[in-house]
Parts: structure tokens; C-alpha cells; sequence
């Protein structure tokens, strides 16, 4: 009888680690899930401005497009700032065009609410974006959204 | 030989594996929402009919200069004026619309020279090429929120009832329109259509002079 009992009656047993994995796997998979890679990486700067009247973007019925001053790896482009749509830069007349492609690859439901969101560095002269503007005028790409950082309102 | 059984794998480095993919995925997970600033342009319009005149009171101009400085009706302001201004101006109600009725909501001073009616008043904008995108930025900001708070006023005073928690009566609402997009609710979309249509956004853009 009394050899089976040797051990002390005290002790806890240790806690078990074998659910440990599965719990960091779940968190893993929501952000795998969640995780959404740059899909065009930027060759500007851009430093948006701030508003505070802002509203929210539906994302999956929204062109980008960026303007800005070449950042600094892409020197050879000059200063002037310039327009960029996925991985290129684009001139003025080309917006158009980038626009249709743009919308061609959209859902055919969404294609007729389109949004265009125009990512602009602050300190781009509103000249280019009027220009860009013009072009979505001739494209009959009529709703704009000027992106914006969320400034408190006062 | 006697038959060993294989060795069981150790799972325990398992937990570390897993916890470096996460941290991983932490870093480069960037959970964005954009926002800005939402507007609508105005369709090209290539027939010959001649614009409807306009009467100058009912009108006001928003330049800003190369020096990004802001002229609102002939007279140079700062910008942290500018939104009375405006709420100023389309809040006048001096006189009557189109269909002849005068603006029994309007809480202006009914001027005999600023707008005749919401209906009626226009803002008329231009800049530079030259202005930078931040000031143009602030300028539509100031006139977007001037819209907002006439909205948002004309809200409480119809809806409250509805929303009496609410501190924001017409963000509210259209909070809530975003909420159930999938299930049209007909008397909230007319609400948000009789705040809108008291205060009609009539906000026009001069192209920038080209040099």
C-alpha cells in the first residue's frame, strides 16, 4: 500500500503547454486573414492633408490614384511632382485610359459607383489636381474623394 | 532485435514556430480605412445653352492665390473665419426661391445683400495653379463643414425625437443608412433627402487660368 504512495500530495501539476500552439495558430490565421500586402508601392511622397469633415471610403469600389513630388530613390524623375496608378508613373493624358482599365477590372455591379480616391502629397501644387480632375471629367468618372488624414474637429 | 517503437516528435518547439509567423504577420499587418473628403464633379457639358444668370449677392467667391491666400467676396480673410462666413451666407435667407418661397428655417440675418435663399446660393471657387493642395485641401474642408453644421442644425430640429441620444443628429442618421445598406430603409433615405434639399450643396470650381 504504502509504496504507491510516495510522492507529496502538495504538489501541483504543472500546467499543460500541448494548447498553446493551437492558440497562437488561431491568432495567426485571423491576421493572415486580415493582413493586406501594399499591392503598389509608392514612388512619392505622400504626406496627405488633414480635414476634419472627413467621411468613410468604400474600398471595394475605389481607383487610386497617387500624386506627389518623386521620393527620393526615383531622383532621376526630377521634382516635379508627378501622377502614379499601380507601379508607374503616368502622365496627365494617360489618366483616362488608366482610369477604363481601372474600372474594367472591377466587379461588373460596382463598376457603375465608381470612386476615384485621389491620394495627393500635400504639398503638390492643386494645379495637377485639377488637371487630373479634367481628365476624370472626360473619363465620366464623376465621384472624387480626396483622401485625407482625420484631424480632431475643433 | 526487438521491434523499438519510433520515437514520438517533439511538438514543443511547435508553439515557437507558429509564434514567429505571428509576429510576422503583427508587423506587416496594416489594418487601414481611408477616409476623405467626398465629392462629385460635374459632367462635361458641351451643349451651346446660355448659363442662367446669376445674381451677384447670391453668389460667393472663394479665391485662393498663389500665396495660398484666401479672398472670400472681395476681402481678404484667414481661413478660421472662413466657415462662418459661409454658414453666414447661406444661412441669410433675404428672399425667395425659385418657386417663390422665402426660407422660414433660415436663422440668418436676411441681408438685403447676401443670398436670397439655400435654393438659390452658390459658392463659387477658384485657384491658382500654383496654390498648394493642402490649402485647397483646408478651403473645401472649411465649406464642406459649413454644409455640416447647417445639416446638422436643420436635423435636430426635424429628427431628435427620433434620435434623442444623439449629438449628432444627421452624422446619426447617416450612420445608421451605413449600417443597414443591405436592407433599404425608404423613411430614412427621404429624411436624409429633406435635410440635403434644405441645404443643397452648390459648390462650383473655376478651372485655374492657364498661363
Amino acid at each position: 500500500m504504502s509504496k504507491f504512495r510516495k510522492k507529496d500530495k502538495g504538489e501541483l501539476p504543472a500546467i499543460s503547454t500541448a494548447s498553446l500552439p493551437d492558440i497562437v495558430f488561431m491568432l495567426l490565421f485571423f491576421f493572415m486573414v486580415a493582413t493586406v500586402m501594399r499591392d503598389s508601392s509608392l514612388m512619392i511622397e505622400n504626406q496627405l492633408p488633414s480635414a476634419d469633415q472627413v467621411e468613410k471610403l468604400k474600398k471595394d469600389r475605389t481607383i487610386f490614384i497617387y500624386a506627389g513630388k518623386p521620393s527620393s530613390q526615383y531622383k532621376q524623375f526630377g521634382v516635379e511632382p508627378r501622377i502614379q496608378f499601380n507601379d508607374a508613373f503616368i502622365t496627365v493624358e494617360d489618366v483616362q485610359a488608366s482610369v477604363f482599365q481601372g474600372i474594367g477590372e472591377m466587379n461588373e455591379e460596382l463598376q457603375s459607383k465608381v470612386v476615384i480616391g485621389l491620394k495627393v502629397d500635400k504639398n503638390t501644387n492643386a494645379g495637377l489636381v485639377s488637371d487630373i480632375k479634367q481628365e476624370l471629367r472626360k473619363a465620366n468618372a464623376l465621384k472624387v474623394m480626396y483622401i485625407a488624414n482625420t484631424k480632431k474637429a475643433e | 532485435m526487438a521491434k523499438r517503437a519510433a520515437p514520438e516528435v517533439n511538438a514543443g518547439s511547435m508553439a515557437d514556430i507558429a509564434f514567429l509567423l505571428l509576429i510576422f504577420f503583427l508587423v506587416t499587418t496594416t489594418i487601414e480605412k481611408d477616409k476623405g473628403l467626398l465629392r462629385s464633379l460635374p459632367p462635361i457639358d458641351d451643349t451651346e445653352v446660355e448659363p442662367p444668370i446669376i445674381r451677384q449677392k447670391n453668389l460667393f467667391t472663394v479665391n485662393i492665390n498663389r500665396n495660398n491666400q484666401l479672398l472670400v467676396e472681395e476681402e481678404e480673410i484667414p481661413i478660421s473665419e472662413l466657415r462662418q462666413a459661409t454658414i453666414d451666407f447661406l444661412d441669410n435667407g433675404g428672399g425667395t426661391n425659385q418657386a417663390g418661397e422665402s426660407c422660414d428655417y433660415c436663422k440668418g440675418k436676411r441681408l438685403e445683400d447676401s443670398s436670397d435663399h439655400p435654393d438659390k446660393a452658390i459658392i463659387s471657387m477658384k485657384h491658382d495653379r500654383e496654390t498648394t493642395y493642402e490649402k485647397y485641401m483646408d478651403v473645401q474642408n472649411e465649406l464642406v463643414a459649413a454644409y455640416n453644421f447647417l445639416r446638422e442644425r436643420e436635423a435636430s430640429r426635424l429628427y431628435k425625437k427620433y434620435y434623442p441620444d444623439a449629438d449628432k443628429v444627421f452624422t446619426a442618421m447617416l450612420e445608421e443608412k451605413e449600417k443597414n445598406q443591405f436592407s433599404k430603409d425608404e423613411v430614412l433615405n427621404e429624411r436624409i433627402e429633406t435635410i440635403k434639399k434644405l441645404f443643397p450643396m452648390k459648390l462650383s470650381e473655376a478651372e485655374p487660368d492657364k498661363k
